[in-house]
C-alpha cells in the first residue's frame, strides 16, 4: 500500500458560516431525526465499525440512508463517526467501508488514525474529513500539519483555551470545531490505558469502561525500608481521612450555556454536544436549548441575555453539575466531581407524539414510560413548551383507559395547545 | 541475526555514563522543556556533555521533545530544536506534529523518533508517519506480542519496544492530585511532584499501587508492575526488533544499570547461543526479581494479553 496521501486540489466551497454549526449526537436514527427536528445543523453518528462507541446501538447502512434523506431534505448534514485508534485486524476493508459512506451521501466522516484518514481519501475522495479529538490538537502549528494533510476541519483537543482558539484561527484557515456540552475525559483524550488495564477493554477502540470515575485511595510512600526495620506497617501514609471523599478522576460535565457569547465570537465553525450514548429526551433537549441561545445572539447580540429557563431546561433531562472545562484557564478542584452523586433527571421522558389531529384536538402519543389520567404532564417541541393534566385516554381501537402501561403502546389524548409529531411529553421524576 | 540497540533511559550525566558501561547502546534522556516522563531533565549544557561523551563512546544519544505542545510551546521550539541539532544528538522523539514540521525545517539532517504517547497501534499508520519524516517508531506499549511481530514485518522504519520498566497509563493536562488535596481542605504539603512518591491504590485492588505524580505536563499515573521480557526476548530478536528499551523512570540508578547489564547478558547470550539462552532466561529473570523494590511485581505488560472492545 502506498503511504502517501494524495491530497486532491479541492477548496473547501462553504462559504464561512455566520452562526456556528450546532452538531448534535445520535445514537441512533430516532435520536437523529430528533436532534434534526430539534434544530441540530448537523449530526454525527457511528456506523457497525471503526466507532469509539462499541456499546451504542449505532447505524446499519440502510439506516444511514434513511438518516441522510431525512437530514438531507431538512437541510442538515450527517457526520460518521470513525475514530477509533486502529490496529491491524482493523484495517481490511476499510476502503470499502468509507466508498459506501461516500455513496450513502454521508457529508464527513470523524477520523482519528492516520491510516484511516489516508484509507478515505483515496477510497472516497468526497468524503470530506475531520480530525477527531482524540489526536489532542491544540496548537495551530498541529493544526497547520493536518490542514495540509487534506483534512477539512479539525475538532480541537478539550484543554485549549479560548485565548488559544483565538490565536489558532489567527494562525490557521480551517474549520473548527469545539465540544460545547456533555462528559469528558478527565486525560488527554485517548491517552489512557487504565481501562485496557483494568478490564482488557480498549477504550481507543470503543470499549472505554470509565475507570477514571472509580474511587482510589491516595498514599504516600513512607520513608525506606533500612529506615524502617523496627516500624514495619508505617510504610505507607494514607493522604485521607476514614471520612473523606475518596480520591476520584471524574470531571464535572461541559457546559456553555452560560457563555455562548464568548464562544460565539470565537468565529468556530462549529459547536459540538456530545452523547451518542444518551437519551433521546437529553439529545432534545440539549439541542432545542443551544439552537434557542445561539439563534437569541446571533440575531441581536447587543440585548443578548440569559434565559434563566435555558438552565432549568437543560436540569430537567439530568446532566451532572456543570463546568467550563479549559475555556477559561486549567479546571481546578472546584471542577471535578468528588462525592456528589450524579444528578438525577428531575424529568422523565413519557412519550412521543406521532400524530395530531388538528379538528379535534387529540394527539396521538407513543408510550415511552407510565403515565395516566389526573398527572400533570409538560409537552416540548422545538419551540414551545406548555403543562397540562392528563385528561382521558383511549387505546387506538377509542377504548378508554385507565393508565398507558405498555412501551411503545400508542395512546390518544386530548392537548390543550397544538402539538407536531416528534414532539415530547414530559413528566416529572417522582 | 541482527544485533539490536540496547537503549536505556537516565536521570543525569553520571547515570548515563552508568548505562553506557553496562552495554547500553543508546541513552533516552530529557531536556529541560517538552519532555515526558523522563526520569531526569537535562540543561543544554549537560546535553552538549552527554552528546560528546556518548559519540565518543560509540554510543547513541536520543531527547524527548514529546509533550503535547500548545500555542506557548511553539514560541521557543525552532531554537531549541536548533540547539539540539547543534549538540549533535542523534535522534529527537516527538509525538507533536508540530515537532515534527519545525525539526524537518530546522534539523532536517537529525533523525525523527516518533513517541508511545502518539498512540499508534497499526503497520499503516507507522508507515504514515515514517513517509512524513519519523525513521523510527517507539511502539504503543498497548500492542501484543502478535502485533508488534506482524508489524516489525511491514513496517518501513526501525521498531523500538519497551522490554523493562514502567508504563505510563494515564495522562492528564489537569493537577488531578493537587485538585484532590485542594478539596480536602490541605492547603500545606503540596509537594506532588515524582520525589514525593504518591500512589492510588483502587478499591478492589488493594495489592496494586499506581505511582501517580504530577510536573508542568499534568497528572501522570504509571503502572503497578514493571514490564520485564528477560525470558521472553528471543520472540523480539527473532522479529528483528530494532531497539530494546528500558526505562528507568521512578528507580535508583542502581537498579537501571543492573537491569541494562542484566539485558546486554540476555542479549549477547541468545546471539551466540540461543539454546543457553533459554536454560538461563529464568535465572536471569529471577535475578531482575530480587531487585525489585517491595510492592512492584513484574509483568508482561499486554505483550500476551488479548484486548476486547
Amino acid at each position: 500500500m502506498s503511504s502517501t496521501i494524495t491530497v486532491p486540489d479541492k477548496k473547501i466551497v462553504r462559504p464561512r458560516l455566520e452562526k456556528p454549526e450546532l452538531l448534535a449526537p445520535a445514537g441512533n436514527l430516532e435520536k437523529l431525526k430528533c436532534a434534526v427536528h430539534y434544530g441540530a445543523d448537523a449530526v454525527y453518528i457511528g456506523g457497525q465499525q471503526y466507532g469509539l462507541r462499541a456499546n451504542a446501538d449505532n447505524f446499519s447502512f440502510e439506516e444511514m440512508e434513511e438518516g441522510v434523506r431525512f437530514a438531507h431534505e431538512r437541510g442538515a448534514k450527517v457526520f460518521v463517526a470513525t475514530n477509533i485508534i486502529a490496529h491491524n485486524e482493523d484495517l481490511p476493508g476499510v476502503h470499502d467501508y468509507y466508498r459506501t459512506l461516500q455513496d450513502i451521501g454521508i457529508d464527513a466522516v470523524i477520523v482519528a488514525d492516520p491510516a484511516l484518514i489516508q484509507a478515505c481519501r483515496e477510497a472516497a475522495p468526497d468524503l470530506e474529513v475531520h480530525l477527531s479529538t482524540q489526536t489532542s490538537t491544540a496548537n495551530w502549528q498541529a493544526v497547520k500539519f493536518w490542514k495540509e494533510e487534506g483534512v477539512s476541519r479539525i475538532v480541537l483537543a478539550r484543554e485549549v483555551s479560548l485565548e488559544e482558539i483565538r490565536q489558532i484561527k489567527e494562525h490557521v484557515d480551517v474549520e473548527l470545531e469545539v465540544f460545547i456540552h456533555g462528559a469528558m475525559c478527565i486525560s488527554y483524550s485517548g491517552r489512557c490505558v487504565l481501562s485496557n488495564h483494568f478490564t482488557a477493554r480498549d477504550s481507543n477502540r470503543g470499549g472505554c469502561c470509565q475507570s477514571c470515575r472509580w474511587k482510589y485511595d491516595l498514599f504516600e510512600e513512607g520513608p525506606d525500608e533500612d529506615a524502617l526495620q523496627a516500624n514495619v506497617g508505617k510504610r505507607e501514609i494514607p493522604l485521607f481521612n476514614e471520612q473523606d471523599d475518596p480520591f476520584t478522576m471524574s470531571s464535572k460535565d461541559l457546559s456553555m450555556i452560560r457563555h455562548i457569547p464568548d464562544i460565539v465570537d470565537l468565529g468556530v465553525e462549529s459547536f459540538k454536544i456530545e452523547g451518542r450514548m444518551k437519551s433521546i429526551h437529553y439529545v432534545a433537549t440539549v439541542v432545542k436549548v443551544y439552537r434557542q441561545a445561539i439563534d437569541a445572539y446571533c440575531e441581536d447580540p447587543d440585548n443578548y441575555e440569559l434565559k434563566p429557563e435555558w438552565i432549568e431546561e437543560l436540569k430537567k433531562s439530568g446532566h451532572r453539575s456543570a463546568t467550563s472545562g479549559f475555556f477559561y484557564g486549567k479546571p481546578g478542584h472546584e471542577d471535578q466531581l468528588f462525592h456528589e452523586a450524579e444528578e438525577h433527571a428531575q424529568y422523565e421522558f413519557a412519550g412521543l407524539v406521532v400524530d395530531y389531529d388538528e379538528q379535534t384536538g387529540i394527539a396521538t402519543v407513543q408510550q415511552r414510560n407510565h403515565f395516566k389520567p389526573g398527572q400533570e404532564v409538560e409537552f416540548f417541541g422545538p419551540d414551545y413548551t406548555f403543562v397540562q393534566t392528563i385528561d382521558t385516554i383511549w387505546d387506538e381501537d377509542g377504548n378508554e383507559l385507565d393508565a398507558a402501561r405498555h412501551p411503545l403502546q400508542l395512546v390518544r389524548m386530548k392537548v390543550d395547545r397544538p402539538v407536531r409529531p416528534r414532539d415530547m411529553m414530559r413528566k416529572e421524576s417522582v | 541475526m541482527k544485533k539490536p540497540e540496547l537503549l536505556a533511559t537516565a536521570a543525569d550525566f553520571d547515570e548515563l555514563k552508568g548505562v553506557i558501561e553496562a552495554g547500553a547502546d543508546a541513552v533516552h534522556i530529557g531536556g529541560e522543556k517538552y519532555a515526558l516522563r523522563t526520569p531526569g531533565r537535562f540543561s543544554m549544557e549537560e546535553i552538549r556533555t552527554a552528546a560528546a561523551y556518548t559519540r565518543e563512546k560509540g554510543a547513541k544519544l536520543y531527547v524527548a521533545v514529546n509533550s503535547l505542545m500548545h500555542n506557548e510551546d511553539l514560541d521557543g521550539l525552532p531554537a531549541y530544536l536548533s540547539e539540539l541539532g547543534e549538540a549533535g544528538v542523534d535522534a529527537i522523539v516527538f509525538s507533536d506534529p508540530a515537532v515534527l514540521m519545525t525539526a524537518r525545517a530546522e534539523i532536517p539532517e537529525i533523525p525523527l523518533h516518533f513517541s508511545t504517547e502518539i498512540t499508534t497501534t497499526n503497520v499503516a499508520t507507522i508507515n504514515y508517519w515514517a513517509s512524513r519524516g519519523a525513521s523510527r517508531a517507539d511502539l504503543a506499549r498497548e500492542l501484543n506480542m502478535e502485533e508488534i511481530i506482524e508489524t516489525k514485518e511491514q513496517a518501513n522504519l526501525e521498531i523500538q519496544v519497551q522490554v523493562h520498566g514502567i508504563m505510563c497509563m494515564f495522562h492528564s493536562k489537569r493537577d488531578l492530585v493537587t485538585n484532590y488535596l485542594t478539596h480536602r481542605g490541605e492547603d500545606r504539603d503540596r509537594d506532588t511532584s515524582l520525589e514525593r512518591r504518591l500512589f492510588i491504590r483502587e478499591e478492589k485492588r488493594e495489592d496494586y499501587k499506581y505511582p501517580i505524580y504530577e510536573d508542568d505536563h499534568g497528572t501522570h499515573i504509571m503502572s503497578a508492575e514493571d514490564v520485564c521480557m528477560i525470558d521472553h526476548l528471543s520472540e523480539l530478536l527473532d522479529a528483528g526488533i530494532d531497539s530494546l528499551k528500558v526505562d528507568g523512570l521512578m528507580k535508583s540508578a542502581d537498579y537501571q544499570i543492573n537491569v541494562v547489564k542484566a539485558y546486554r547478558e540476555a542479549i549477547d547470550l541468545y546471539l551466540e547461543n540461543p539454546v543457553d539462552y533459554e536454560q538461563q532466561a529464568s535465572e536471569l529473570r529471577q535475578q531482575l526479581e530480587a531487585m525489585q523494590p517491595d510492592g512492584r511485581p513484574l509483568t508482561t505488560g499486554f505483550f500476551f494479553k488479548e484486548q476486547i472492545f
